[in-house]
């Protein structure tokens, strides 16, 4: 699996209350909620993402709430992965849980700009800066996070199963 | 090498006589709670899974709290689809709005949590049952989901850091001083992953009301779980609220903690959290002139019987400071009727303030009590992030429900001693 685009990128500690307020909370709905991921942060994003675009940010992505509306916004707003330095562990298992691609890599995170274009290659765990012409390794997942991405997710992966 | 308490409960609760830090698990569920803003994502997802039926009807709590009474047509649909959802399933404790109240002071109350119990909860605060010396972790949709399909869920076991509580807390000081001082001290996310386990002499000082504060603030440190060792208060709750079959463990004597704080409650003075993070700190003594346009008293945070009857206290006789909104949220039905039978409500309504039914309402800029833009509230909730409480311009400054309760009556962040000394 592999994943290309260009760089949208935000500091330390992105809660979900900027992810997706929630004064919207009141739908469910993924389209509606993608349009206005990161609204309260950068009113741009959903003007700017295009399809395969990738969010880098610092430590502790997703802290706050345990809404799952905040993946699932991002993911639908056409973001193909979120590299961070460390990701909030509800936002962590709610990422893998709905099979938004997501990866730990401090490097990556300290060498990459926003609007750079990068290249994943998630066997691998590489991570390509094709503007700076660089590349990072990121962390492996376990095992078992592997087999549960691999199904695209957790209801995929009990149904497999039972 | 021994294990924590936290450690101890999801081994009892996989079958295995050891687990280790890291370790990946599948556990079995005591109980699996939604809200109305997770569960209708949580229901798509269980219909995927082809079940008929919840893996046990005793097991699965829903709670309608965070947009209700209905706060618009959108809100009213969400809900609709969680009581028929519940209606359907014959989910035995569905809450409907006149016995709900705000899910982490109603399933307590309820007698649903108890010592032992490992259980997951669509909310980030259900780390709050920590306190009752139960597992309770904080979980999203996919995993509500899941865990009514099957009664698992995944986890990866945590290390912890361990806090070990000595002396008295004085003066005003109380529960949510002590979880703001010690985010403050280890940061937003200073236990990201990990357990923070709460021990030591001190505990005899804190009530239950004080415990669920701080456990209910783990997560605002990045914790997995906060976890209180069960003692002869927690017994007492538990004997007053459940029926239920409980567990109590200890974590053991070599239990290898990735850090150890001391904290003398003793030391710690009323605390504020500045915008826009938990960790931002400061002591009443170094807060400066913070004018404010409102005060909120409640949440799953402060909404209980002690937080209320600190703030009755404090506003008795005395008025909101005009131009100041002061809005305040029992937790559930049970404590605005025992507020209703102590007076709490005619001294708050009389000083200035208004009281509302049960909801999580204005803490996540849900409805009742918005702030607009450059306003500034004083509030007893969890949360201060941008635009938490309305507009991304407006300002939250987290407190106890003394320091808000006093703040409300001059109109800028107040010590409580400055207004009400006569306090031991």
């Amino acid at each position: 699996m592999k994943a290309k685009g260009r760089v949208f990128k935000y500091g330390d500690n992105i809660d979900t209350d900027v992810i997706i307020p929630a004064r919207y909370l009141n739908t469910s709905e993924p389209k509606e909620l993608a349009s206005h991921c990161m609204e309260d942060i950068d009113k741009e994003f959903v003007k700017k993402v295009n399809p395969g675009d990738i969010i880098v940010a610092g430590k502790n992505f997703g802290c706050g709430s345990s809404r799952e509306h905040a993946p699932l916004s991002i993911k639908t707003a056409g973001v193909s992965c979120v590299i961070a330095s460390t990701f909030a562990r509800i936002f962590y298992r709610n990422a893998i849980n709905i099979g938004l691609p997501i990866l730990e890599c401090d490097a990556a995170v300290q060498g990459t700009e926003a609007g750079d274009e990068i290249e994943i290659d998630f066997n691998a765990g590489i991570i390509k800066n094709l503007t700076k012409g660089t590349a990072f390794k990121s962390q492996p997942f376990p095992e078992f996070m592997k087999k549960i991405m691999a199904a695209d997710g957790l209801i995929n992966y009990i149904k497999a199963k039972s | 090498m021994g294990m924590t308490m936290s450690q101890k409960i999801l081994a009892a609760h996989t079958g295995l006589d050891k687990v280790v830090p890291g370790q990946l698990i599948e556990a079995d569920l005591d109980l699996v709670l939604g809200n109305d803003v997770t569960t209708p994502v949580a229901i798509k997802e269980f219909e995927k899974t082809g079940k008929s039926e919840v893996f046990d009807k005793k097991k699965v709590a829903i709670v309608p709290d965070h947009f209700t009474p209905n706060k618009d047509i959108k809100a009213a649909e969400q809900c609709k689809m969680v009581r028929l959802f519940a209606r359907d399933k014959e989910i035995e404790n569905y809450f409907e709005v006149g016995e709900m109240g705000i899910e982490h002071c109603l399933i307590p109350e309820k007698g649903l949590a108890v010592p032992g119990d490992l259980i997951i909860g669509a909310d980030s605060h259900t780390c709050t049952y920590g306190a009752l010396g139960a597992f309770s972790t904080g979980v999203g949709s996919t995993d509500m989901a899941a865990g009514m399909a099957t009664g698992k869920c995944w986890f990866k076991v945590p290390s912890a850091i361990k806090f070990v509580l000595k002396g008295k807390p004085t003066g005003w000081v109380s529960g949510k001083d002590v979880i703001l001082h010690i985010i403050g001290m280890i940061g937003v996310d200073g236990a990201l992953y990990k357990s923070m386990e709460f021990m030591g002499d001190g505990l005899k000082y804190l009530t239950m009301d004080d415990r669920f504060t701080i456990a209910n603030m783990a997560i605002e440190a990045g914790a997995k779980n906060g976890i209180f060792v069960v003692d002869d208060i927690t017994l007492e709750y538990v004997k007053e609220h459940s029926v239920k079959d409980f567990k109590v463990f200890e974590p053991d004597s070599d239990a290898e903690y990735d850090e150890v704080y001391e904290i003398d409650l003793g030391t710690i003075k009323p605390t504020v959290a500045f915008p826009h993070l938990p960790e931002n700190t400061r002591t009443i003594d170094e807060v400066g002139d913070v004018e404010i346009d409102q005060v909120v008293i409640g949440s799953c945070t402060n909404g209980r019987m002690g937080d209320l009857r600190v703030a009755a206290e404090i506003l008795r006789g005395k008025k909101v400071k005009k131009g100041v909104r002061c809005i305040v949220f029992p937790g559930t039905q049970n404590i605005y009727l025992q507020a209703l039978r102590e007076g709490i409500i005619s001294d708050l309504v009389e000083a200035g303030a208004v009281v509302s039914t049960p909801t999580c309402g204005p803490c996540l800029g849900g409805h009742m009590g918005i702030l607009a833009k450059g306003e500034r509230a004083v509030s007893t909730t969890n949360r201060n992030f941008v635009g938490r409480m309305g507009h991304p311009e407006s300002e939250v400054y987290l407190a106890s429900p003394a320091v808000a309760a006093a703040s409300a009556i001059t109109g800028k962040i107040t010590d409580p001693a400055s207004v009400y000394s006569d306090r031991k």
